[in-house]
């Protein structure tokens, strides 16, 4: 706008040459997909605190039942019913060793004579809490993550031969898809439970039968939305071959989607064994899980409210963490799911 | 006349047959391509144009009519050597740079695809040969190989889609709307691009678009297809000059140019495909009126465009 | 002429998780009663995201006014609450959008579409309305428009929703009608047909229309005076003929001449190399410069203030400044300055 110019040294209009080659430069650092979704998850507080916690709860549920001086299965009828006992922290006025007999406070541990410590307290028949809380909760979580393996490797298989061959392939297996999820769930589950002996293995198939089709469904919403993008219909112009594309082109692409399905079909599967077990059809006793000591302290709520409180904090954490980090793991992978 | 490389004969694709959504998106189309030529088919959204040129890779099972390579079949039952034969001669590059990119994949990999399927890299190191090739030839540099395609520009992956295609050396090229999702001057750098590698390579393109200033300036001949049918097809120079069937006429005349002058006096015909008014059983086909310039019309309206065209002389 | 609406030493920013995105960087520009203002520029220049600040639909978490003002009827749009700010929009300053699909509810009749802003924004009965709505759908030349009241978007092609759109645009009257890529997803013989529609009734009402695009065989058609915009600013401004008759800007020129014209023979297309600048880290200098065979030194050291050529031209490029070298302009820009009097390579009056 101005028509007074500036004077400006002589040279400043000197012409310089064009590098073409800098035009083309890519200044930004390179940066894969997994590495920008793991520095967004890396942002997320919660789904990385969450991962800590859970991390912490693995850990605990492999050495706790080690560092624990009692087998979780092991009675000692002398010690029953003593409420959790911490050095230190009993200073506190909390986890003291102190429970109530007709009405009044008393050191239960002085009154029954018992030298040792138990952190989490005994139950009923005298076994060591916090070794049976860290045992059930490695029973439940290797229950739930077998079940999710399982559901994972039909879900994939099955959703993806579904939404690749497409036509009539496709018409069928989504008939039988629906005939499966028509079904309500419980009843397959107790007719299973019915004809197996109840325990690990029942619980795991019974929470598979029929907990992949949700896996299915995803991935074969996911294929059928990639398999007609034009960077596989380059590679089919290519002469590429139908495991090649699956493989190299579909499977890249679908499985931020498998990861966060996975991640919260797990909180679920926990979940549905707790239930189960608490109803009655999970693990027989001795055996412990969360859901199976829930069911036990549920019982004594009122007089021995520790049974309960500490597989019930560890069944509760560990279904937040597994939410936290599912959501974190959501918005890394993939953006556009949150709306 | 230059040797036929592609014959396409009364191709029909249609969609969802013997339903009541049946669609048909090519219905009987017929012409050839020539060794060495672009030939530019233009027409607008959901008129069979990229379905056309999907069903000449066999990206579709065609539903009837023939495209012959060479003299050879394209479609019908193959062997799998012959179809990889296929898949080396004749490549695609696509319209959306951001969909035709694997977002997973490293450059590296996208370009050496067809390298891998095909196997003609002898070791690891004659494969990165190749690919830092490639992507000099289409103005990039070895330093873009380690990159992911989110990290590069429209144009840019548009050129990394062409490297892909020129990496097992195809003859015939079928670009489809390769330049329409790209900014003005973007295009300009594909389409300049795309003209040297056929001078240098002797490449032969089959270039869909619907922007017909491009088409025309690219192309040495051009068809008009209407509801998948080709109506026109003649010489770039011919068409533009001497439009014959209706709808050609009104798709020229809707063209906007960056030329106000020009646009201050544009008039726009409109196409009514009931001008033709013809009658039932009446044998319409395309005719050839002039040389090389074929229209879709029937008998009838073939002797009055003659005649017009004696007129004019 | 009156001025409608200025735009003055707008700056404004997206803030990402990357960084500051500095998306538009300092735009002025005046628009008359009664004109078309075409602004054109490449994805990333910043059009649609200046027209977008006017019509303050930003989100408002990340955008953010750095400097600047957009006055309107004597008032600042950038500092208005957003119940002001509802009460122009529709009414006072309407938009279209590019498509004409999701600008449309599917799940309501058209009627109803069209008479909400009026009964929003007007203080007449329904039935008045339903008259005002009918009388719209005949300005856009619809067919029957009676009947097709009553029906759902799903029932239009492409070309007769972005004719309802214009409807629900100009219910109210507008003063400025902003169109964002109207025509971009409509074939050829269809934007014709609604740019000859845009132009009728801009005849007929009156309205001030901002067109954005980036067509330039478009821009020709519809446009009076055109700004070019690129890497957040606009380098060039003028009326139509001096825009593609007499160019200025090396940017201009490049995009005049990578679109190939329709007589001129197979002369090697003018490819702009490279890509527009990150806005995340704009240059300091002419953020085309990089780009720019006409590239001076001070290109890469200083912002390019306006230089004016005519009262009505100005032009951001140091090629302008009286101690710049003279610079040839690519071949088909001197085709087209012969035609413009006034211009160095005027040849008289071209026939």
């Amino acid at each position: 706008m101005t028509q007074n110019y500036e004077k400006l040294p002589h040279d400043a209009f000197t012409r310089i040459p064009r590098d073409t080659q800098e035009a083309e430069k890519i200044s930004k650092p390179s940066v894969s997909f997994w590495q920008d979704a793991w520095r967004s998850l890396k942002k997320n507080k919660g789904a990385i605190i969450s991962l800590i916690l859970f991390g912490l709860i693995v850990l605990m549920s492999f050495i706790g039942p080690l560092i624990s001086p009692y087998e979780p299965n092991d009675q000692i009828i002398t010690h029953a019913n003593l409420p959790p006992k911490v050095p230190v922290i009993e200073n506190l006025g909390i986890m003291d060793g102190v429970g109530t007999l007709g009405g009044r406070e008393v050191d239960m541990y002085e009154l029954k004579n018992v030298e040792q410590n138990y952190w989490f307290g005994t139950d009923g028949l005298g076994r060591d809490m916090f070794s049976r809380v860290w045992k059930g909760t490695q029973v439940s979580l290797f229950i739930a993550f077998v079940a999710a393996a399982i559901d994972m490797l039909i879900g994939v298989i099955y959703g993806g031969i579904s939404g690749y061959f497409g036509g009539r392939v496709d018409d069928v297996m989504q008939r039988i898809v629906e005939i499966l999820t028509g079904i309500p769930n419980l009843v397959v589950v107790i007719l299973f439970i019915l004809i197996m002996d109840p325990g690990i293995l029942a619980i795991i198939i019974a929470l598979t039968i029929t907990g992949w089709t949700g896996m299915s469904r995803v991935v074969r919403g996911q294929v059928l939305k990639y398999k007609n993008q034009e960077f596989v219909l380059a590679a089919r112009t290519l002469g590429a071959s139908d495991t090649r594309i699956i493989w190299k082109h579909l499977m890249p692409n679908v499985l931020g989607v498998i990861i966060i399905n996975t991640m919260f079909t797990i909180p679920g599967a926990i979940f549905f064994e707790a239930f189960l077990s608490f109803i009655g059809l999970g693990l027989q006793a001795p055996d412990a899980s969360l859901g199976t000591l829930i069911n036990d302290g549920y019982k004594l709520i009122q007089y021995q409210p520790h049974i309960l409180l500490f597989p019930a904090v560890v069944l509760s954490l560990i279904m937040i963490a597994f939410n936290l980090i599912g959501d974190g793991l959501r918005d890394a992978l993939d953006p556009k799911m949150k709306d | 006349m230059a040797e036929k490389l592609v014959e396409i004969k009364n191709l029909k694709q249609h969609f969802n047959v013997g339903k009541a959504n049946e669609v048909k998106a090519v219905d009987g189309i017929t012409f050839d391509i020539y060794k060495g030529e672009t030939l530019g088919l233009v027409g607008e959204s959901g008129c069979g144009k990229s379905t056309t040129g999907r069903s000449i890779i066999r990206l579709y099972d065609a539903t009837d009519g023939q495209v012959l390579y060479e003299g050879e079949s394209v479609h019908g039952k193959k062997n799998k050597t012959d179809l990889k034969k296929f898949n080396r001669k004749m490549q695609m590059i696509f319209q959306d740079p951001y969909a035709s990119l694997n977002q997973r994949m490293k450059v590296m990999d996208i370009i050496a695809e067809g390298i891998d399927i095909h196997g003609l890299a002898k070791n690891a190191s004659d494969r990165k040969k190749m690919v830092y090739d490639l992507l000099e030839t289409v103005g990039l540099n070895k330093e873009h190989a380690n990159r992911y395609p989110h990290e590069f520009s429209g144009g840019q992956r548009q050129r990394l889609g062409i490297a892909r295609a020129l990496a097992v050396d195809p003859d015939f090229i079928i670009a489809d709307e390769p330049i329409s999702a790209l900014d003005v001057s973007i295009q300009a750098q594909v389409v300049n691009l795309l003209k040297e590698l056929q001078e240098e390579k002797g490449l032969t393109y089959l270039f869909i678009a619907h922007d017909l200033s491009m088409v025309k300036y690219i192309s040495d001949r051009i068809g008009v297809m209407y509801f998948g049918k080709l109506v026109e097809l003649a010489p770039a120079d011919e068409l533009y000059a001497n439009p014959m069937h209706p709808y050609t006429q009104s798709l020229l005349s809707a063209i906007p140019l960056p030329d106000p002058n020009y646009e201050r006096n544009r008039t726009r015909k409109a196409y009514d495909p009931a001008v033709h008014n013809y009658a039932d059983g009446e044998d319409v086909k395309m005719r050839e009126v002039s040389p090389n310039h074929f229209v879709d019309c029937s008998e009838k309206e073939f002797a009055e465009l003659q005649d017009r065209l004696a007129a004019k002389k | 002429m009156e001025k409608i609406l200025q735009v003055k030493d707008l700056e404004l920013s997206f803030n990402t998780y990357g960084g500051e995105v500095k998306a538009i960087r300092g735009v002025n520009f005046d628009l008359y009663k009664g004109e078309t203002l075409a602004i054109v520029g490449e994805s990333g220049s910043g059009k649609s995201v200046t027209t977008k600040s006017i019509m303050r639909l930003l989100p408002e978490e990340s955008a953010e006014f750095k400097n600047g003002e957009i006055l309107f009827d004597g008032r600042d749009l950038t500092k208005l609450s957003d119940k002001e700010m509802q009460k122009i929009r529709g009414k006072d300053i309407s938009m279209i959008f590019q498509d004409p699909m999701t600008s449309l509810n599917p799940t309501m009749p058209i009627g109803r579409q069209i008479t909400e802003p009026i009964l929003k924004h007007q203080k007449i009965s329904k039935d008045e309305a339903k008259k005002v709505a009918i009388d719209l759908l005949r300005l856009v030349g619809m067919p029957k428009p009676e009947l097709r009241m009553k029906q759902y978007p799903h029932q239009f092609s492409g070309g007769q929703r972005q004719r309802i759109v214009i409807a629900i645009a100009l219910a109210c009257n507008p003063q400025i009608l902003i169109a964002d890529e109207p025509t971009t997803a409509l074939d050829v013989t269809i934007q014709a047909q609604i740019l000859e529609l845009m132009k009728d009734l801009q005849k007929k009402i009156d309205t001030s229309i901002i067109f954005i695009t980036h067509d330039l065989g478009v821009v020709a058609n519809v446009a009076d005076r055109v700004a070019v915009m690129y890497g957040g600013k606009i380098v060039e401004i003028g009326t139509v003929d001096e825009i593609f008759y007499n160019p200025q800007h090396p940017y201009t020129w490049g995009l005049l001449s990578s679109m190939p014209s329709m007589d001129a023979e197979d002369a090697k297309l003018y490819a702009i190399p490279g890509t527009p600048p990150d806005l995340l880290d704009p240059p300091k200098g002419d953020a085309f410069a990089l780009r720019s065979e006409y590239a001076l030194k001070i290109d890469m050291e200083q912002q390019p203030p306006f230089f004016k050529i005519s009262d009505t031209h100005m032009a951001a490029t140091w090629l302008l400044h009286p101690e710049a070298p003279t610079v040839e302009p690519p071949e088909m820009v001197i085709e087209r300055m012969k035609k413009f009097p006034g211009s160095r390579y005027y040849e008289g009056s071209a026939n």
